[in-house]
């Protein structure tokens, strides 16, 4: 905060950034240091403080470069404001009870010159029955589109989280057959198709799945020679954080990229995909898909707690075997709760000694031959 | 794969070569086998997979002719080749007729091999008999023998052109090789000259003829017929048109149905042996499949459990010998075959080395236990031998070939269990998979089944004299007497034994006969769960009071589970003397040598009715309905058999299948399939289903002490362990074993625990009770800290013990799609090395592959396919053993054993040689030549063989490839 500070009293040189704040009707500048932009509770702290409003709460948004206000309440979104900021950083505050959520989105900032006059003269749509969403730091994900920029753009990438929500996901899959542009013409062959959705469930809710859409990869294996039953096991084994390729049924919604008509491309991307495979692999190993995985132990009747995951100095990811060797460390950065840490102190002594030596290879220890 | 065991499912046609004392079974899928000597036996298998319908040895060769019911013929050869012999086929050949012809004029019905060994005589649907050339298998068209040139040199009065139709039978004159017997299906048998080709004898039947047999000095011959006659016939050189001598009716006089097939056997003290097939009382005993021995005023109407294929008689093999002297019937049925001893008095069954019928009850589970101590195999072997004194003494007389095989390096023991209640304890240290011991648990227990003796008496004033013979009995009269799990110790002899209706039953080896009391207790698994209602079958009666065990395995304790729903885990601790068991409901620890229940867990979700009502009432109604409805097509059978005559028996069964398919189809075509996906919950059904329990001793609480532990897996995921306090061994009697919750692991994947297992400071897993203390393993190193490693059907987790930590996992299921199965410790020895070997998971996955993961780094050692995915049956009763080898059952009576380490193969390699003692005293001396020149150039054959490549014996795969991969994977990790 001091060195925000101090980057605003000094000259704007290359590494800083003009930030202008507006709450109400009072405007505040500063500069921040591009490279070391800080969390984003310091920033908030420091608004709060160049406003003098030190115990109201406020939702902080900024415009970005498409003239969109977009709200600031996370690291994240704040880092991509500093990013994008160029070369001022135009920040709005509103006080959280009188706040307009609707004024957030795309185009709001073009739409209307003002937000605050938006806030002042309510709109049309205004007068609809109010519904009350909270601000994305209250909502938890349950789906995404990813992966947009490396898939043809006939396919598309979904994930559903499950952890998120008490959802059921709510779908079910069936044998079909699809036809595919093949060197030899065109070739029917097997696919797995969504045969239903279950009305409430995570899968319709979010729109981004439809009956008859084809299942391509589950977590980034194709499914293609798989059965059935297979791919039912694989999309079940991996419930909790679901990603699933389909072809959609429905062309027309795709994302047009490029100059390219979604219609003509509807084969033609085909061949591409197994060469994107490896790298879309890569992604999601690299991603979060273990902080679905902590199972709970209940020591002695006691408190029910995650289990630990020993945190690993190095994770080497074996391509064919797919083995997550992870070492034991003594700095566990993040263990979830209370408990666990005034527990883990005792348990990382004895853990020390678990660390498997890499020299130590596991062929030494012979079985004994058993003769009689 | 290495070798197939127990009984050939659907046999259809049986071959017995006396002069190799080889004999062979050919199926319906078209696979054949050969068998002599135990160990000695081949495999081969039609590329056609059609039916196999007839097999014949060609006389005093290493060959064999098999018919298809393609009427395809195959001819196939005995070889050695690297010092075993290996049976391979030859020659295929499909009769051609004339352009023209209806496919009747090539319709194969009967062969002769002719003891020439240059050509073979088939005989069609249309008359004609056709020569075909050995081993070329080429039609000779100049000694085709047409039904119209028999009519030519018969007297026209009472032949018309229709007596000729069809050749029963084909029959070689014992003494003279120039001539043969030609049976046709009308009645007429002509006995017809090779050499003038000319007609010298004929015979006029006034029955359908069914078949024919010559007495030995040629001097008489015995036709068998369709009414359920026989006739004997003169065949004399004055008389050009005989008589019968005799005809007789055995079981008449109300109609009788077909003697099929006919034996006139003679014997020094001048009474023959009449030996036929059916005959029976058309009327009353039309069902029955017997076949009667008739010795003078002995006769015996042997009746056998299931359709009989085929029978053949061993006698003398001796060309120069006056009389036949029989001394054993060889009888295969459709779901056993039984041996006969006819030397003895009573005619005794002949205990089978090999083919023996693992189905007689359906099996219903496999426990696989290696390396038995002498001393318990010893002891099992002798009760073994108190149960089969009804046996005859006689040795195997099927003996040919000799076994090369090394002798097996350890004793191994399969135990199944079965429907009715048994275990079968099998020899499984070699080729032959030998009947031990059985033990019945029945005894303990009230049923409703009387216990049916009635096996072996005679019925001495009843007619027909039947006499029940074989083992095979699939109709169980009480499921719930089904055994499911099965322990044994085989330091202590302890053996526990689990089964449907919740009966957990503990039982000591005693070598006497013993009348005692059964200690029974009940476990409550529902414990204060309330306001449930049972709906599955009710728990089983016991007997009150003592109960006689004859000597062996002898029950001392019964825990029966409440609600009695079916067991599904199992463990036994011979050291701490405790026994664990699980249901769907929840899971329980009794103290057996206190005789004491130590403590019950419920694992039942309150919400989850389904396991509550009885899971397996559904199943249960299901299979019922099954049976009834098999039984009922039985008795259609029987009774359209009895109103039709015959015949339609196969064909009816075939029916009432295709339409089962049908409607099975039909349902399909209704409802799409589809799966549903969705994540497991803690509500889901059958959640509580204990799959798994595991006795260790290890560091549950902290890492300075560690204690006796029980570990239990659920069906949600769940993982229980419980630590143990057992009083040392001089206070065992005097204070409790106490036990306590220490642990509760929740598995986020949820998905099902099929293995649990904690390995030791050295990554080794610890050894199995009483193995250290009889100096058997090394003692586990204590030192350094102890894993737990959880497999469920998805993933393989190993955590940190005291303090669980997950360490290492890996993921099978979100990568590959298939499911864990069955999962087992093997230990891999190299066949290079005596000094090394390791300890890997091999595991089954639900698409029948096989895969060797490393331990304790959870690698992928390697993957293979070896059981069909579709094969459902065939992947649930995968049975591993402790040292890489594993058996399934590859139809209801055979398992196929299959080894994942080169160190421990269990395969076939026997020798078949020429027996030069009867080929030289063989009216033939061209085969002893023949012999000689064959001996004199095996590398030729050598050659010859490695060209043509692979072996027919292991037709199924070929595995030494992937044996070496798997070797070399292992030792490449070093």
């Amino acid at each position: 905060m001091n060195r925000a500070q101090r980057g605003a009293a000094g000259s704007r040189g290359l590494g800083t950034m003009e930030v202008k704040s507006k709450f109400g009707a009072e405007f505040r500048r500063f500069s921040l240091e591009r490279s070391k932009p800080g969390k984003f509770e310091e920033f908030y702290g420091l608004l709060q403080h160049v406003h003098k409003i030190p115990n109201v709460d406020v939702l902080v948004g900024y415009t970005d470069i498409h003239g969109d206000l977009l709200p600031i309440n996370n690291d994240d979104n704040y880092h991509k404001a500093v990013s994008t900021a160029n070369p001022l950083l135009r920040i709005f505050i509103q006080r959280k009870e009188d706040a307009d959520y609707s004024a957030f989105g795309t185009d709001t900032m073009t739409r209307k010159k003002n937000v605050l006059s938006n806030v002042l003269r309510p709109d049309n749509h205004k007068k609809k029955p109010h519904i009350v969403i909270s601000m994305p730091q209250d909502f938890r994900p349950v789906s995404s589109i990813i992966d947009v920029d490396i898939l043809p753009e006939t396919h598309r990438r979904v994930r559903l989280y499950k952890y998120g929500t008490d959802k059921p996901l709510g779908f079910y899959i069936r044998d079909g057959s699809s036809v595919r542009v093949t060197p030899h013409g065109l070739e029917k062959v097997p696919g797995i198709f969504i045969s239903r959705l279950v009305p409430g469930g995570l899968a319709q809710s979010t729109g981004l799945l439809a009956v008859n859409d084809e299942v391509l990869e589950v977590n980034g294996i194709e499914v293609s020679g798989k059965s059935l039953d297979q791919v039912t096991d694989m999309m079940i084994a991996n419930s909790r954080n679901l990603i699933i390729t389909v072809r959609p049924a429905n062309q027309r919604n795709n994302v047009v990229r490029n100059s390219r008509t979604s219609g003509s491309s509807g084969q033609s991307t085909e061949s591409s995909l197994p060469s994107s495979t490896p790298n879309i692999l890569g992604n999601l190993l690299q991603g979060e898909e273990e902080s679905d995985e902590e199972d709970i132990v209940i020591e002695d009747n006691g408190e029910p707690q995650q289990i630990p995951k020993a945190a690993p100095t190095s994770e080497s990811i074996e391509s064919l075997s797919q083995i997550e060797l992870l070492h034991e460390s003594t700095q566990n950065g993040f263990l979830p709760s209370s408990e666990m840490n005034s527990s883990h102190s005792a348990g990382s002594i004895s853990m020390e000694y678990e660390v498997p030596d890499p020299g130590r290879k596991p062929l030494e220890e012979d079985g004994t031959i058993i003769t009689l | 794969q290495t070798v197939e065991h127990g009984f050939p499912h659907q046999p259809s046609a049986l071959g017995y070569s006396p002069f190799l004392r080889l004999m062979a079974i050919g199926t319906r899928s078209g696979a054949i086998k050969l068998y002599g000597a135990p160990g000695v036996e081949f495999m081969g298998l039609h590329e056609e997979n059609n039916t196999v319908m007839q097999i014949h040895f060609i006389p005093d060769q290493c060959q064999l002719v098999t018919l298809l019911d393609d009427n395809s013929l195959h001819l196939w050869s005995l070889k050695q080749h690297g010092g075993a012999s290996e049976l391979r086929e030859e020659h295929r050949f499909t009769l051609k007729g004339p352009p023209g012809s209806p496919p009747s004029a090539t319709q194969v019905t009967a062969i002769l091999a002719h003891s020439s060994r240059e050509v073979l005589y088939l005989g069609t649907e249309s008359g004609g008999v056709f020569a075909a050339e050995l081993p070329s298998l080429r039609v000779l068209e100049d000694r085709t023998i047409t039904s119209e040139v028999v009519l030519q040199r018969l007297p026209e009065d009472n032949c018309n052109r229709r007596s000729c139709e069809l050749v029963e039978a084909l029959r070689e004159h014992p003494k003279n090789p120039g001539q043969i017997l030609i049976g046709y299906s009308r009645g007429l048998i002509v006995l017809w000259d090779l050499q003038n080709n000319k007609v010298t004898h004929h015979f006029l039947g006034s029955q359908q003829l069914e078949n024919l047999y010559w007495q030995r000095d040629g001097s008489k011959f015995i036709s068998c017929h369709y009414d359920g006659s026989y006739t004997q016939w003169p065949v004399s050189s004055d008389n050009r048109q005989p008589e019968p001598l005799e005809n007789t009716v055995p079981y008449g006089p109300f109609p009788c149905k077909a003697i099929s097939k006919i034996y006139w056997q003679t014997t020094k003290n001048g009474l023959p042996y009449i030996i036929f097939q059916g005959g029976m009382p058309r009327a009353s005993y039309g069902d029955r499949h017997s076949i009667s021995v008739i010795h003078g005023s002995h006769q015996t109407a042997f009746d056998f459990t299931s359709r009989v294929i085929d029978f053949f008689i061993i006698f003398t093999s001796e060309p120069a010998a006056e009389f036949d002297d029989p001394s054993a019937l060889v009888v295969l049925a459709e779901e056993e075959l039984v041996v006969i001893d006819l030397k003895t008095a009573g005619w005794p069954a002949v205990h089978p080395p090999y083919l023996a019928s693992l189905h007689c009850s359906a099996i219903t589970c496999s426990h696989h236990v290696s390396n038995i101590p002498l001393k318990l195999w010893e002891r099992i072997i002798s009760a073994g031998s108190k149960q089969n004194i009804h046996y005859s003494s006689m040795p195997w007389p099927i003996d040919g070939g000799t076994n090369i095989a090394p002798d097996p390096p350890q004793r191994d023991l399969l135990l199944t269990g079965h429907e009715d209640g048994t275990v079968r304890f099998w020899d499984a240290s070699g080729v032959c998979l030998h009947l031990l011991y059985k033990l019945s648990t029945v005894r303990v227990f009230l049923t409703d089944a009387d216990p049916n003796d009635n096996m072996n008496t005679l019925g001495e004033d009843e007619w027909p004299p039947l006499r029940k013979v074989g083992t095979f009995d699939p109709y169980s009269d009480d499921p719930r007497l089904g055994i499911q799990k099965i322990y044994l110790c085989k330091y202590s002899g302890y053996l526990a034994v689990a089964g449907t209706a919740g009966q957990v039953l503990v039982m000591e080896l005693n070598d006497e006969d013993a009348e005692h009391v059964v200690d029974h207790a009940e476990a409550d698994l529902l414990q204060d769960q309330e306001g449930y209602r049972w709906k599955g079958h009710e728990k089983l009666k016991t007997r009150e009071g003592p109960v006689r065990f004859e000597a062996g395995f002898q029950p001392f304790v019964l825990v029966q589970c409440q609600p009695p729903a079916v067991v599904t885990s199992l463990a036994l601790h011979s050291e701490w003397k405790l026994v664990a068991f699980g249901t769907s409901h929840g899971f329980g620890l009794f103290d057996h040598q206190q005789k004491r229940l130590v403590f019950v867990k419920c694992t039942l979700h309150p919400s989850d009715q389904l396991a509550l009502e009885g899971p397996l009432s559904r199943v249960k109604s299901l299979k019922k309905s099954l049976r009834q409805s098999f039984r009922r097509i039985r008795r259609s059978r029987v009774s359209s058999r009895k109103r039709r005559g015959g015949g339609g028996s196969a064909s009816e069964v075939q029916e009432a299948n295709a339409k089962f398919d049908q409607d099975a189809l039909q349902e399909m075509e209704l409802a799409p399939v589809q799966r549903k996906i969705e994540a497991r919950s803690a509500e889901d059904s059958f959640t509580g289903f204990v799959r798994t329990l595991y006795f260790a001793d290890t560091f549950l609480r902290d890492s300075s002490r560690h204690c006796p532990s029980l570990w239990a897996g659920t069906n949600g995921g769940t993982v229980y362990a419980f630590c143990l306090r057992v009083p040392p061994a001089e206070r065992r009697m005097d204070e409790p074993v106490r036990a306590e919750q220490a642990k509760e692991i929740q598995l986020m994947h949820r998905a099902p625990v099929v293995g649990i297992l904690v390995l030791d400071g050295r990554s080794t897993p610890l050894p199995e009770p009483l193995e250290v203390a009889h100096d058997l393993s090394k003692s586990p190193d204590m030192q350094g800290s102890h894993q737990l490693l959880v497999v469920s059907e998805e993933q393989f987790k190993v955590f940190t013990l005291p303090k669980v930590s997950s360490k290492l996992k890996l993921k099978l299921t979100a990568l590959e799609g298939c499911r864990v199965r069955k999962v087992t410790v093997a230990n891999f020895g190299s066949c290079k090395t005596d000094d090394y070997s390791e300890n890997d998971l091999a595991v089954l996955t639900n698409l029948g592959d096989i895969q060797i993961i490393s331990l304790p780094f959870l690698k992928l050692q390697i993957r293979y396919p070896c059981i069909r995915k579709e094969d459902v049956s065939g992947i649930a009763s995968c049975v591993f053993t402790k040292y890489g080898q594993g058996f399934y059952l590859i139809s209801p009576s055979e398992f196929e054993r299959f080894s994942l380490s080169t160190k421990w193969l269990v395969e076939p390699r026997c020798l078949v040689d020429m027996p030069e003692v009867t080929s030289n005293n063989h009216v033939h001396n061209k085969s002893a030549v023949e012999n000689s020149a064959r001996k004199s150039s095996p590398g030729d054959y050598g050659e010859e063989e490695r060209k043509s490549g692979r072996l027919m014996e292991h037709a199924l795969l070929n595995d030494e490839k992937v044996l070496k991969e798997i070797q070399s994977t292992l030792e490449g990790g070093r």
